[in-house]
């Protein structure tokens, strides 16, 4: 299994044999979108990320697991640039996250029900700010887009603040969608929406990774969520990534039926089962 | 429109949306200029009525009350805004944009420069329609003035900010009480010598105290001193460049921190 995650940190024999470092980064697009290596998050007295690599192909859906304090909003938040390493290495859509944040940052978006967005604009304020921010062409016309895609017309020019939750969720997902990013890191995605919200939005990722290529990072307590979305799986447990593959080998190699079991046995250290 | 631009404005746009949209919001611009205008305005109208001589002292006491209302609004402009990010919980999203540090600052200071127009110009106009005071009568260096204490508001604003990164929302306070508590240091209303002599080179080392004698200068001579212009303009540079050191170190130890995720906790 580690060779398998090791192998795709490589660049592959085709690149490294046909591609200099320059046209590499001249043809992001057919790197990995995450090549994470050797990362460390040390405080002061906290180890918070210890020692961990991993790649996201692009196209992929990497789901990363575990309980409170694993390790999963650290490693997001170095992901995005918003928290410096210790040590090791994050190189996104091609981009060294230590020098070349910005180029990255271009290309990616990112959603947290956990962030919110300006309470006091009104919902097409708030997308038109993200849209000049990430300088998306032809504004209004991806705005529509979105409104569209997240049926959001109805409240379009009410506050954010004065929004219910799910509805807050769905414009965050609209503000991560703008820039038709390659990269997109969600946080718990589809939090406080209702079931058929719920999927709906599921439906739009699966569809947006199906139309763009795009990797989608993705970190959630949605077990079943996680089972129908993601390629693979990232168990994370103290800071470690105590476990990976794609949902259906874990569930047999706990010998469990369901995702939400192997999460519980590796959270409460049960042994794998025979 | 390129991408930096196009990135500032995005910024400019979202907090001019929040006035569009609150007019307290844009009464409070213009409330304290407007009414330290109408207290010093009568105050001054009251000292030359039992001292008809004063004249050019009520003036010189309107024009520091309005030329110092640049800087405190200065100032206040770029820290109410970016407290603005910190209350609405926002800053997670700007900083994982593309928006660049310096990007974010041009845009407050931008903010800034149109919060300090709006809200000086009631106080001006009341200036001249309740006491018959132009400040405009200050000539040409009227601008120079402008511009150094906007820019000495700027630069105490960055260090406030910077504050933040380090201590988060718990430094709030700082942000509204700083340059109040600068004003004795200041010699708005009066000469470096009337301070005791161990205070004097704490108020030389500010901009302030030589824009002032400046005015003074003005006002009472008609005439510019530019040794103090001088000593103002250098003087901004040195605290200006010395502001974006600590901003820079400390936004760089923000992200080492973790602060930038937590700020506003």
């Amino acid at each position: 299994m580690l060779l398998f995650f090791k192998k795709e940190a490589l660049p592959s024999p085709f690149l490294s044999l046909t591609l200099g470092t320059a046209k590499r980064r001249a043809y992001p697009s057919l790197m990995d979108a995450i090549i994470v290596d050797r990362l460390v998050k040390r405080y002061a007295r906290t180890l918070a990320v210890d020692d961990i690599s991993f790649t996201l192909p692009r196209g992929g859906i990497l789901g990363l697991l575990g309980g409170n304090g694993a390790g999963k909003t650290t490693t997001i938040s170095m992901l995005l640039g918003l928290l410096v390493p210790t040590s090791g290495t994050i190189t996104v859509l091609g981009h060294d996250m230590a020098r070349d944040r910005f180029a990255a940052l271009e290309r990616m978006n990112f959603s947290s029900p956990y962030i919110a967005l300006p309470g006091r604009l009104t919902v097409a304020e708030n997308l038109r700010v993200y849209g000049h921010l990430y300088n998306v062409p032809k504004l209004e016309a991806r705005i529509g887009e979105l409104v569209d895609k997240f049926n959001l017309a109805k409240f379009l020019h009410r506050p954010a603040g004065e929004l219910s939750a799910g509805q807050k969720t769905r414009v965050a997902l609209a503000k991560s969608l703008m820039n038709k990013p390659e990269l997109l890191l969600l946080d718990e995605p589809t939090a406080s929406l209702d079931p058929d919200t719920g999927d709906y939005v599921r439906t739009v990722l699966e569809d947006y990774r199906h139309e763009t290529k795009a990797a989608i990072l993705l970190a959630s307590h949605n077990m079943g969520e996680v089972e129908r979305l993601c390629d693979t799986v990232l168990m994370m447990k103290a800071g470690r990534i105590v476990d990976r593959g794609r949902p259906e080998e874990l569930i047999a190699r706990y010998g469990r039926e369901d995702l939400e079991q192997v999460f519980l046995d590796i959270a409460r250290n049960r042994e794998i089962a025979a | 429109m390129k991408a930096p631009l196009r990135r500032i404005w995005g910024m400019i746009y979202r907090h001019l949306a929040i006035y569009r949209g609150s007019w307290p919001r844009t009464l409070e611009v213009a409330y304290w200029p407007t009414l330290n205008m109408l207290i010093w305005g009568f105050t001054a109208r009251y000292f030359m009525h039992v001292q008809p001589g004063a004249g050019a002292a009520a003036g010189a006491l309107l024009a520091g009350v309005l030329l110092w209302e640049i800087t405190l609004r200065g100032q206040l402009g770029v820290t109410f805004t970016f407290l603005e990010e910190i209350w609405s919980r926002n800053l997670g999203h700007i900083f994982v944009s593309p928006l660049r540090p310096r990007e974010m600052v041009a845009s407050l200071l931008i903010v800034s420069l149109i919060r300090t127009l709006i809200g000086l110009l009631p106080a001006t106009i009341i200036a001249y329609l309740l006491y018959r005071y132009n400040i405009l009568l200050l000539g040409p260096v009227l601008f120079l003035f402008f511009v150094n204490l906007m820019l000495m508001g700027w630069w105490i604003a960055l260090a406030i900010v910077a504050l933040l990164f380090r201590y988060g929302a718990g430094a709030e306070a700082l942000a509204w009480t700083i340059a109040f508590g600068i004003t004795p240091l200041a010699c708005v209303f009066y000469p470096v010598t009337a301070l005791p002599v161990w205070l004097q080179p704490v108020a030389l080392a500010l901009p302030s105290a030589h824009i002032f004698a400046g005015m003074r200068t003005a006002l009472f001579q008609h005439g510019v001193d530019w040794q103090d212009l001088a000593w103002a303009v250098a003087l901004n540079i040195g605290w200006m460049v010395a502001a974006i050191l600590v901003f820079r170190g400390e936004f760089r130890r923000a992200r080492i921190r973790g602060a930038l995720i937590s700020i506003g906790e």
